[in-house]
């Protein structure tokens, strides 16, 4: 029964993992064994560090707001009365169903440094255009915003499933017992969703962590590879760069991060699991 | 410790009225339970009481102090829930304390209390579990528990044992009955079970359709009930409703159920009935256990009459019987050794000081 199963994930999954190990030990010309000659040239290069950093603070920074955005908009669209619900919901979803390499090139537009709406409205507005892709901060600044913008939906559904299954008498529990809608939220609501909480920002920091489309599309990494996260420097590197046993040894750095992340969250989990 | 009192209180839901002004008091530490159908509106009052539902119109005074607007944190009253509503993440001290935390109490002080009520609900040792490690019953105590604790006004509970199973359920109302002879708070229960009404209450308030039937003491409802909807809600197995013709005989009145059954009305209720002669259409009411075999030696006013019984039901202390009159089926209670055996005809005598006669039409009992 799970032959099928077994052979896919040997497959689709095993044989890319293990051959990227393998071509990670490999020279540039992929003919000759260097052992670990690729990852300390890595450790050597600034550009490394600098890309380390960058993918921790997106992937955090804007998971952070993912999470904060989706758990405000999920109360706002949970008081929102049953007949417009849906409609609410069905637009909130909107940017987490196209395809963010689709809806990336609209905000690559909007943050034109010419023409664009923004700077349309700053200039309107009596401001300094800003060069959103050209300078360092602003362009870090433009991905994570466009991240946010297409992840936060799915943190708005989650919450939204998680604030219906909160049983109402334990508001009017709470409300007797004298709670104000700040302890209600603090005692009952977060406690409550705690774990729906941490699933979704282990698997949000997991794809956000790896993101590349968005990256991709509205910097390509640049200015100077200051934007560069580890999949589009790992495809910078070994694709553009045709030095694919670099490319897959800067790919190989994001397993021990995310497992170290894995690790602390799960174990939360399983540690609550075991006690309720 | 305090009065609650209801002054023409009215719920309406968009359209749809669930309550349809209603008056009631409620004397201090006096224990009032609700009864009713489901959709009565007896929950609706109750969360009125508490402040989860707005009113549409009327007064609720808590103490001398018209509640109406005040929220349900300031109303000093404590509600026990259906499905206790123990936040499942804090342990039991923790779901006891809440109220007291919030209010910021000294911990000395909540300790106290805490432990003082987890000895009279006989849950000292469950103090550091969480309600999943507990079972129905424990976790009721822990509702009850997390009520004492705030020491309120007014105590209000909702349905609170309809989740236990029915051994536990006799058990629980025993130990409610308990912490309020301990505790004397005024207390307001809402149940659709009237022998928990009737078990629990110092007064009972039967409620149909948004509208308060009958007030009164467990005894006074069920021999003196008000209402048709009354007599046939108190008391199981219910009461017979048997249409009748009220006619004048000799010397006094008697009530015709067929041609063959006809009762004498004892002499004490003839004046009362008087006026009634020729009425609307009249039901005659008798509870199954005033319908009994007929023994040697016959209580005045008890009046003897024979039928074919159709289904007999052994119940160990007693044996209901069924049996037709014109079309209308109809229980008794014999005893086991009477001899009912279904499919043939038994002497039966109907207890006439206990009838009740009602006008069908306006559900009154005359």
């Amino acid at each position: 029964m799970a032959l099928p199963l077994i052979l896919i994930i040997v497959l689709l999954v095993l044989y890319p993992a293990l051959y990227s190990l393998h071509l990670a030990t490999l020279n540039k010309g992929m003919e000759r064994f260097v052992g670990f000659d690729n990852f300390t040239f890595l450790f050597s290069r600034e550009t490394f560090w600098m890309v380390v950093k960058q993918s921790v603070v997106f992937a955090v920074t804007a998971v952070v707001f993912k999470a904060l955005i989706g758990f405000c908009v999920a109360h706002f669209v949970h008081n929102v009365p049953v007949k417009g619900q849906r409609k609410w919901r069905g637009m909130l979803l909107v940017p987490w169903v196209i395809p963010p390499a689709m809806s990336t090139l609209a905000w690559l537009w909007l943050f034109d440094p010419s023409y664009s709406a923004f700077n349309w409205l700053l200039v309107k507005g009596g401001f300094e255009p800003i060069g959103w892709l050209g300078e360092v901060g602003w362009a870090r600044f433009a991905v994570i915003l466009v991240n946010v913008w297409v992840g936060a939906p799915f943190f708005m559904i989650m919450y939204l499933a998680a604030l219906k299954s909160v049983p109402e008498q334990l508001y009017e529990a709470a409300a007797i017992d004298g709670a104000n809608w700040w302890q209600k939220l603090w005692y009952i609501t977060i406690p409550m969703m705690r774990n729906i909480i941490a699933i979704t920002v282990l698997f949000s920091l997991i794809v956000t962590f790896a993101n590349f489309d968005i990256v991709r599309v509205l910097t390509a990494g640049g200015p100077l590879d200051n934007t560069h996260v580890f999949a589009t420097w790992a495809f910078k590197v070994g694709i553009e760069g045709s030095d694919l046993p670099l490319g897959a040894s800067v790919s190989l750095f994001m397993f021990p991060i995310l497992a170290i992340f894995a690790i602390f969250i799960l174990r939360d989990i399983t540690k609550r699991g075991a006690e309720n | 410790m305090a009065k609650v009192i209801l002054r023409k209180v009215v719920k309406n839901y968009d359209d749809t009225p669930a309550v349809r002004g209603i008056d009631l008091e409620i004397a201090d530490e006096e224990f009032v339970v609700l009864v009713g159908p489901s959709g009565c509106g007896k929950s609706t009052t109750l969360r009125m009481i508490a402040g989860l539902e707005d009113i549409t119109a009327g007064d609720i005074l808590i103490g001398e102090e018209v509640v109406n607007d005040v929220p349900p944190k300031d109303r000093d009253i404590a509600m026990v829930f259906q499905n206790y509503a123990l936040y499942p993440h804090m342990t039991v001290y923790e779901n006891m304390s809440f109220g007291l935390r919030l209010k910021k109490a000294p911990k000395a002080e909540i300790a106290r209390r805490v432990e003082n009520a987890a000895r009279i609900l006989d849950i000292s040792e469950l103090l550091e579990r969480k309600p999943k490690q507990l079972s129905g019953g424990q976790r009721q105590r822990v509702a009850m528990g997390r009520a004492i604790v705030r020491d309120p006004k007014v105590f209000l509970f909702d349905e609170p044992l309809s989740n236990l199973d029915a051994k536990l359920r006799v058990q629980m109302r025993t130990e409610i009955k308990k912490v309020h002879q301990k505790v004397r708070t005024t207390t307001v229960y809402v149940t659709h079970d009237q022998v928990e009404a009737m078990t629990l209450a110092d007064r009972v308030v039967v409620m149909n359709g948004g509208l308060i039937e009958q007030v009164g003491t467990p005894n006074d409802l069920y021999h003196f009930p008000a209402t048709r909807f009354v007599a046939g809600f108190i008391g199981s197995p219910a009461m017979n409703f048997i249409p009748c013709k009220l006619e004048a005989a000799a010397g006094g009145l008697r009530v015709k159920l067929s041609e063959a059954i006809a009762f004498p009305v004892p002499a004490n209720r003839v004046e009362r009935y008087k006026a009634h002669l020729g009425a609307g259409k009249l039901l005659f009411g008798i509870r199954p256990e005033h319908l009994i075999e007929q023994r040697p030696h016959a209580e005045p006013d008890q009046h003897p009459f024979e039928v074919p019984l159709e289904v007999t039901e052994p119940m160990g202390m007693e044996t209901l019987v069924h049996f037709l009159v014109e079309g209308t089926e109809v229980c008794g209670r014999v005893n086991p050794n009477a001899g009912a055996l279904a499919g043939k005809p038994m002497k039966l005598v109907a207890d006439l000081a206990n009838m009740h006669l009602i006008d069908e039409a306006s559900g009154r009992v005359l």
